[in-house]
């Protein structure tokens, strides 16, 4: 066991999978020489060479698209977008040529692409460099979508995307980077799917991914003193989604809760609440609640931002209340 | 304040003087071509040109659905390119790509199926006419969303450079693809990493609707863009396989010596509209009737006989490929409407659909 940081976990992830297979490449802008704008790659070029870590130009689009000619002609890679907010700008890539090509072509190409980006809020940024968009992937049939909250995990789950034959995106947090957790020494692959209890209670299930998850651990907590067991839930994946284990924690809690970076409206946890709604209904014994950031463009202002973001101290005062 | 008077009547394009086509260069027919490749891109021009006019029947009968984007008129540069490369090379089209497929190999039964919607279509019915793939013949699809193929293209190459083998990718794109920002970007990336791909830009002097000149800073869309990217612009008639083979072979030969990227300007026509059942209304009447006298393919079967090809061969290719189109008709008539089990399947690798447990 040795303790890492999630930013380092990203580099030592990446590490392990491209020692494992000769043919793995990344690109992406400032990667190689640079180590990464969050330092989530460095070490990476001095290790594989400058054919195998390749800087772009600030081409999202060609960036993406080379990642998808060269997957479906043989070649798996792992792309970066800096920041997550940049699909916007290559979003036809990822939305309607990797996520779509297998089923138009009848199941001609693969596209074994990992899609890693900077994603989500708390670094005083604004709102073009620090939005929550899983949501924005979710949605699309064709990509899986998966969002680490651990060094360990994102170790594991980096192992799992690579070796997965479907286009991943993955969603690495911002403000998640600095922080240290045990990961376990030798080969580590996770599995694609699978949600994790990360705190085991019987009053409620709170459904948490990526920075909302120590979030939500904090208010569970605090609710324990108020003598209230909530069960935390880290989705960590989205697509596919773990429903069996959500269902599973509401059948013995009857409270279901999501705490979602992500503005208000068509969240992840709306698409949660609705498949608990549908399939547990009869086990419920209140309304299902989401906690999200308001609808409104993320602002810079420290205050401003964390006004937004679900604190603790929200997901606290929430579940307090409504579960009274 | 500008004192121009708004005048409707300019943007009537069909009234522009019309942009003509380039006389034959009759010193083609010089080029070092083995006569056996030349009637073989005469028997593909015939294919396409046969194959899409069947196509345009059957979708004015309502038998093909959707939409469909026909290359009639277009057939030399896909003829071209198609001798030019090699079985495991790459090609990438746009939703017209009907005869970048054939070109490259795929059998007809399945790629008229696919238009019609069959089970027995090259994508079994869940891409259609816009997304032709075969990827058992190098064709690595077909492009719907303007500009995004090139830099896939890229891709392709990339991964051919990266593997050491020297596979070429060649994109096919419009005029009008040279105005949206994936084909700056795809020009700049192939160039820097010295890929082996070739960029060919059809310019068949339309966008959708609107005449490419109307929309671009520069006269020549494409070629006129290569320096900015330190490539050369090359205009080629597009309308000459011969002409078209030339270069396609210079430019996959420079690619496979590991000398980088080309970007080929191939001016062309398109004989109909742009899409379905298009008059086309918007071009000027004494352009398209030179266009339809500079028909690739009557040039091309006249310029085989001057190389003393007697008629009767090439009469019994017309008549062979005839055949081969009307098979073709009849297994994508034959075919049944995809089942449910169809669509619920090549989601993810694993084959199914599922985003859950
Ligand atoms: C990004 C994008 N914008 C617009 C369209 C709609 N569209 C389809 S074909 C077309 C014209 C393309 O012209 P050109 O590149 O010259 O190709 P051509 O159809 O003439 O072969 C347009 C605008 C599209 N498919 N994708
Ligand atoms: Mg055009």
């Amino acid at each position: 066991m040795a303790e890492l940081s999630y930013r380092d976990a990203v580099a030592y992830g990446i590490a392990q999978e491209m020692r494992r297979d000769p043919h793995l490449v990344m690109l992406g802008e400032d990667i190689g020489a640079a180590g990464g704008v969050f330092k989530t790659t460095v070490g990476l070029l001095d290790e594989f060479g400058p054919d195998r870590i390749r800087d772009t130009p600030i081409s999202e689009q060609a960036i993406l698209g080379a990642a998808m000619g060269a997957a479906m002609t043989g070649i798996p890679v792992i792309a970066e977008i800096m920041f997550s907010d940049f699909l916007a700008v290559c979003w036809d890539i990822v939305a309607n040529q990797m996520a779509k090509s297998r089923y138009m072509t009848g199941g001609q190409v693969s596209i074994p692409v990992v899609i890693r980006t900077l994603n989500g809020g708390g670094s005083r940024f604004g709102a073009q460099h620090s939005q929550s968009v899983e949501n924005w992937c979710m949605m699309i049939p064709g990509l899986k979508v998966v969002a680490p909250s651990t060094p360990a995990d994102v170790v594991g789950l980096m192992a799992a995307s690579v070796r997965d034959p479907d286009p991943v995106v993955f969603f690495e947090h911002k403000s998640l980077l600095a922080g240290k957790a045990e990961v376990p020494d030798g080969e580590l692959v996770d599995e694609l799917g699978t949600a994790r209890v990360v705190r085991e209670g019987t009053d409620c299930t709170i459904a948490a991914l990526a920075l909302m998850v120590p979030r939500a651990l904090e208010a569970a907590e605090r609710l324990a003193g108020d003598g209230i067991s909530a069960e935390v839930i880290d989705v960590r994946s989205l697509v596919p989604l773990d429903t069996q284990a959500l269902l599973g924690s509401v059948g013995k809690t009857s409270h279901f809760y999501t705490v979602e970076e992500n503005p208000r409206l068509c969240g992840w946890g709306a698409e949660l609440a609705s498949i608990v709604a549908d399939e547990a209904f009869w086990d419920l014994d209140g309304p299902v609640i989401r906690i999200t950031t308001p609808h409104i463009p993320l602002p810079a202002a420290e205050a401003l931002e964390d006004m937004s973001l679900p604190s603790v101290d929200r997901i606290y005062e929430t579940v307090r209340k409504t579960l009274a | 304040m500008s004192t121009e008077v708004h005048d409707p009547g300019a943007y009537d394009y069909s009234q522009r003087p019309a942009r003509l086509p380039v006389d034959v260069d009759h010193s083609n027919k010089d080029l070092a071509i083995p006569l056996q490749d030349r009637v073989e891109m005469y028997e593909l021009q015939q294919v396409l040109r046969q194959f899409e006019k069947r196509a345009y029947d059957l979708f004015m009968q309502n038998l093909v659905k959707g939409t469909s984007h026909l290359s009639l008129g277009m057939e030399a540069v896909a003829a071209g390119f198609g001798l030019a490369l090699r079985p495991d090379d790459y090609s990438f089209a746009t939703y017209r790509g009907h005869a970048h497929t054939i070109a490259r190999g795929a059998a007809l039964g399945p790629v008229m199926a696919e238009l019609l919607g069959r089970e027995n279509g090259i994508l079994k019915g869940k891409g259609g006419s816009m997304h032709l793939t075969s990827v058992e013949h190098g064709m690595m699809g077909s492009y719907a969303i303007i500009g995004a193929h090139l830099t896939i293209a890229n891709g392709a190459a990339w991964a051919a450079q990266l593997r050491g083998t020297d596979q070429v990718a060649v994109a096919f794109f419009g005029d009008g693809t040279t105005n949206i920002g994936a084909f700056h970007e795809a020009l700049n990336f192939a160039a820097i990493w010295d890929l082996p791909v070739v960029f060919v830009c059809e310019n068949n002097l339309y966008m959708e609707y609107t005449p490419i000149d109307v929309v671009s800073a520069v006269p020549n869309p494409a070629a006129d863009r290569g320096p900015a990217y330190g490539l050369d612009g090359i205009v080629v008639d597009g309308n000459d396989a011969d002409a078209v083979f030339h270069v396609a072979s210079q430019a996959v030969a420079r690619a496979r010596a590991g000398d980088g990227p080309s970007l080929i300007e191939a001016v062309t026509y398109r004989h109909g509209g742009h899409s379905r059942a298009d008059p086309g209304k918007y071009r000027p009447a004494d352009e398209v009737e030179a266009w339809l006298e500079r028909d690739p393919i009557p040039m091309y079967h006249q310029r085989l006989l001057e190389l003393g090809v007697p008629e009767g061969d090439l009469a019994a290719i017309q008549q062979s490929v005839a055949g081969r189109v009307e098979d073709a008709t009849e297994f994508a008539k034959g075919g049944s409407p995809p089942g449910e089990e169809h669509l619920f399947t090549d989601v993810w690798a694993a084959g199914g659909s599922a985003w859950r447990n």
